[in-house]
């Protein structure tokens, strides 16, 4: 995508004024990513101010994204990935959860609102609670204000 | 003498350890004698900053600087000593990665000065005097750096040449550099390509001798806690070491000396955040069993609530290099987990 696109594909901020926030989902290949497609396809409106980053697996999210992504001034970052039991690895999600709660901890030593970072479980099936959780976690965010990264 | 090449060695924000290092590598000390003429290095000898302003520019071949950067005396010397050497190597972790200083990135300068200079319970600051920066005196102003509120590493300052971590960096590194300005200077061998790295390019599991088997851990402890088996991998009896996010180099002479490895060689080349890399590998199988299907998400919390300071463990010595860098302030306070 060259820069010209990139910038055109920026989400507008909203038009009162207000803080728009700039949230990171990373979807896995398998479930989640599917889930977003159908939410699209189904015509569910949420708000567009999120960037979908497709991995092969939620476990493929290193900390390191998530920290870049703080660090490059994302206001929230969410994890998406398959519901317990359903990895198409088998243990993958698993081990996402396990990195996320203690990333969270660290998060927090760094002066950050842990609830910055979100896990969720969005099967291939759930369009709807795709839809659900990015209103919710985009609420949840405007509430706590900008990153504080860029505060420095 | 004037075949000799001119070296420089400053200290920034360290202890000293780096300048003690070098004087460790014994006779070879000799031949960095017969080869350089050492023009300016404050621990050893005398010198001051006038001499080095003094100096034409370009006039040093290598100035090793260990420290951080944290001051405006530190910041001055550092761009200094960069306009007169040709090669500037940040020498030991406090320059390359922040070290031990760069833990001052989890507050600031006020922080620092209060918890110093009135709530210690040695100190006894019925004044509240604080260091100045410019002090009136009947026989005129007196000065002191400025300390600033994040510690930074030398290449966030100055262009750098080479880097060559460590707390302190080990002989043999110190060596191996010293042989290869050798070199140069005497046969004209080529020098390494600019931001070499003066260390290995692995992990020190690759040169750590201790015997590795599954990497599974179902309890951390501190090593004063448990008998520390001298063959077997730390990380597989329960003690976090930093090795398998640690660039080698060192020889594992923690490990030999039965202790975990804390991370002072910083990340390896592939990794830009080394707490980031050890955090995912801790957490990926501290007390995994088949049971993990089971766990809540609250029994997930409690088992990582096992590693007790996270940013103090895995950025042991790379708090300012590391991606975040400093601690942030939210605008709007938020409810502590438990």
């Amino acid at each position: 995508m060259s820069s010209d696109q990139a910038v055109h594909a920026e989400p507008k901020a909203a038009e009162s004024g207000e803080f728009e926030p700039k949230l990171i989902v990373f979807c896995c290949n398998w479930c989640s990513y599917a889930g977003a497609d159908l939410a699209g396809v189904s015509r569910l409106q949420m708000p567009t101010n999120f960037r979908v980053i497709r991995t092969m697996c939620s476990a493929r999210v290193d900390p390191e994204f998530v920290l870049r992504a703080f660090a490059n001034g994302a206001d929230g970052v969410l994890i998406l990935g398959c519901h317990p039991a359903d990895c198409h690895y088998i243990g993958g999600n698993y081990r996402t959860r396990r990195r996320i709660a203690l990333l969270r901890v660290l998060l927090e030593q760094y002066g950050f609102n842990p609830d910055r970072l979100r896990l969720e479980w969005v099967s291939a099936s759930e369009g709807q609670k795709f839809q659900k959780t990015i209103k919710e976690f985009n609420e949840v965010v405007k509430e706590m204000g900008p990153n504080p990264i860029n505060d420095e | 003498m004037t075949d000799k090449i001119n070296i420089a060695i400053y200290w920034g924000a360290g202890c000293g350890g780096c300048d003690v290092a070098l004087l460790d590598i014994d006779e070879k000390i000799l031949g960095l004698g017969e080869m350089a003429n050492i023009v300016f290095w404050p621990i050893a000898v005398d010198g001051k900053t006038k001499d080095v302003e003094a100096m034409p520019d370009k006039s040093i071949v290598a100035t090793l600087y260990n420290g951080a950067i944290r001051n405006s005396e530190n910041e001055h010397m550092a761009k200094l000593l960069r306009q007169k050497s040709l090669l500037m190597v940040s020498f030991g972790s406090c320059a390359c990665y922040g070290g031990i200083p760069g833990l001052g990135n989890v507050t600031n300068r006020k922080g620092i000065m209060d918890l110093v200079y009135t709530q210690l319970p040695t100190s006894d600051n019925v004044e509240k005097v604080f260091p100045q920066i410019i002090t009136h005196t009947k026989d005129g102003e007196i000065d002191l750096p400025e300390m600033y509120d994040t510690v930074k590493t030398l290449d966030q300052c100055i262009d750098v040449d080479y880097y060559m971590p460590g707390c302190p960096p080990t002989t043999n590194l110190i060596n191996e550099f010293l042989g290869v300005v050798e070199k140069h200077v005497k046969e004209g061998a080529p020098l390494p390509p600019k931001g070499a790295m003066i260390a290995s390019n692995k992990t020190l599991c690759d040169e750590c001798k201790r015997k590795k088997s599954v990497k599974k851990l179902d309890h951390i402890y501190s090593p004063h806690e448990i008998a520390i088996d001298q063959e077997k991998c730390m990380l597989e009896q329960g003690i976090i070491c930093l090795g398998s996010s640690t660039r080698a180099g060192c020889g594992a002479k923690c490990l030999e000396g039965n202790q975990p490895c804390r991370g002072c060689m910083g990340p390896t080349a592939e990794v830009l955040d080394q707490g980031g890399s050890m955090l995912s590998a801790l957490a990926s199988v501290l007390k995994v069993d088949d049971k993990e299907a089971l766990l809540n998400e609250n029994d997930i919390a409690e088992l990582m609530a096992q590693v007790k300071d996270p940013l103090g463990t895995f950025y042991c010595y790379t708090l300012p290099k590391s991606i975040i860098k400093r601690k942030v302030t939210e605008r709007k306070p938020f409810k502590k987990e438990a």
